[in-house]
């Protein structure tokens, strides 16, 4: 234990001086690395902007609230469209993340050399925002909801594959040996001894998952994939402030109640 | 005793089903098939456009094998660079409001005015999908990185101090009374008893946070909120897959190397 001497009182401390040294060290290079960046930010801003931010601020609420009530007749739709892009998406993700999660789980993968690739398609699609999957999606099929559909499908694949995969590999393997000792397949084997120790978590994660997609295809219509974010950029490009508070509300609402359905459901299956 | 031919052919055993009660199990069903009908007859596919897309999509491929890093290598370094700090500033200003709020959020902590303030804050910022929280900032700052850094710092609050409340409110409480016994005071008592439990997992979080503000850091950018978002949509919407690719690959390394070296720390702190 590191005891300091000073005028020959012993004080104790937590810590020896090598340890604090160090410590101090990477506080010190934390702040000049966050200063640095800092200040190539501040430099990248129009500092007169931000002066009057208060003001914008102040004026875009009063102009967005009270929001535009008879506007929600038009919304229905595009927020029915936003519940099916995430529906719809989700149920790919889960489709091709399944037998994915089977090839990249160290217990259940075929073979060696196949699964580094599934885990390359899980990395591949966890990195990229669903977001720029519209983009991609928009230029090849064109505006529309089924860029919408992918987009969030193929977003979903990584996150769900890669819970997935971690289900499995933490099954318990008494079970596969007992089916296995009955002389079944390796089908058989997944079928009656993994899938229903996993079954319950695949579920709640695929629900997790939609609840998240919800949040997810609320904004990929502004890269023109459908949805209620269609009807936001237009908003937005017709300063049409008291309709886009009107979107916010909505958004606002259709995400807490989806969180809320999401959270009952998992908590009914675990 | 019995021969095996006498025991009951007809009784085959089979898996219980996951949901238990016939009635809702077939009301599942019935309603899940119904939806996905109506579902995906809103699509309304475009199929001379997706043919277009599937000439488009091997143009694409072709282009995305041989990504150009060199023709707009300028704007691409700028956009990484920015969002990279964007992505370190914006991790430390949401770490430094997280901490408070979550604090306040935490039902054994904070009396019930503040609990709900704080949690209302952390619902708001959860409910709005960032690119939301970047349309209001880039009104209020103007177009720019500093819209992108406070959109960030705002997300990153839903994700911290929310987690750092739920761990808050599941401390051991024996530890906060021992302190309390000595007379501390309310301040004593949490830097002795409450963040000593949960600084670690703290740590850990806002790493992990530093993760998924990186790859949200690539998209803001579409709304003008400053990163490489918007070299990105430029590069799509010109058809430049080979620079787009590029970009793609420079992200997707990115987060694998950022993703690595946080569950490197993540596990070293456990």
């Amino acid at each position: 234990m590191p005891v300091r001497i000073s005028n020959g009182v012993k004080t104790w401390q937590r810590y020896d001086r090598a340890s604090v040294l160090k410590q101090w060290a990477g506080w010190l290079a934390t702040t000049v690395v966050v200063l640095f960046c800092w200040q190539l930010i501040a430099g990248a801003t129009r500092w007169e902007f931000v002066a009057d931010a208060p003001q914008q601020l102040a004026q875009f609420l009063s102009r967005a609230f009270p929001p535009r009530w008879s506007y929600m007749n038009q919304l229905w739709r595009p927020l029915w469209d936003t519940v099916n892009i995430a529906t719809l998406g989700t149920i790919i993700g889960v489709a091709v993340a399944f037998p994915t999660a089977f090839l990249a789980a160290r217990n259940t993968t075929p073979h060696p050399i196949i699964r580094p690739l599934a885990l390359l398609i899980i990395v591949v699609s966890r990195s990229v925002n669903s977001l720029i999957w519209a983009l991609l999606l928009v230029a090849l099929l064109g505006p529309g909801i089924l860029a919408g559909v992918i987009a969030i499908g193929l977003r979903s694949i990584g996150f769900v594959g890669k819970l997935f995969y971690e289900a499995i590999e933490e099954t318990s393997i008494e079970p596969v040996e007992a089916i296995r000792a009955t002389g079944a397949s390796g089908m058989q084997v997944l079928s009656y001894a993994i899938l229903p120790q996993v079954l319950p978590s695949f579920a709640g994660v695929t629900v997790f998952r939609w609840d998240i997609n919800i949040r997810e295809s609320t904004v990929i219509g502004l890269v023109g994939a459908g949805g209620i974010g269609l009807n936001l950029d237009a908003a937005i490009n017709a300063l049409q402030w008291s309709r886009a508070g009107m979107i916010f509300i909505s958004i606002f609402v259709i995400v807490l109640l989806s969180e809320w359905i999401s959270a009952r459901v998992r908590k009914a299956i675990i | 005793m019995t021969t095996p031919s006498a025991l009951p052919r007809q009784r085959r055993w089979s898996p219980p089903p996951l949901i238990r009660d016939p009635w809702r199990r077939w009301a599942v069903i019935i309603l899940s098939i119904g939806y996905l009908m109506v579902g995906l007859s809103t699509l309304n596919i475009n199929w001379a456009r997706v043919q277009r897309g599937a000439i488009r999509f091997q143009r694409m491929l072709a282009e995305f094998l041989q990504p150009d890093f060199v023709s707009r290598w300028g704007d691409i370094q700028a956009g990484i660079l920015e969002s990279l700090t964007m992505t370190v500033v914006a991790t430390v200003i949401g770490i430094i409001l997280s901490v408070p709020i979550g604090f306040g959020g935490a039902r054994n902590l904070a009396p019930l005015p503040i609990y709900l303030f704080c949690r209302g804050l952390i619902t708001l910022s959860r409910t709005f999908q960032e690119v939301i929280i970047a349309i209001v900032f880039v009104i209020m700052f103007g177009f720019g990185p500093l819209a992108g850094v406070c959109t960030l710092s705002f997300a990153s609050i839903g994700f911290l101090a929310k987690l750092l409340a739920e761990d808050i409110e599941e401390i051991d409480p024996a530890q906060v009374e021992a302190i309390r016994a000595t007379g501390a005071s309310w301040l004593k008592m949490v830097s002795y008893a409450v963040v000593p439990q949960v600084s670690p997992r703290l740590v850990g979080l806002s790493i992990y946070r530093f993760d998924i503000n990186l790859r949200e850091s690539a998209i803001v950018g579409v709304v003008g909120a400053g990163g490489i978002g918007a070299t990105l949509q430029t590069a799509f919407s010109r058809y430049d897959f080979d620079v787009a690719g590029a970009i793609l690959i420079i992200i997707i390394v990115l987060v694998m190397i950022t993703e690595f070296i946080s569950s490197y720390i993540r596990r070293r702190l456990q």
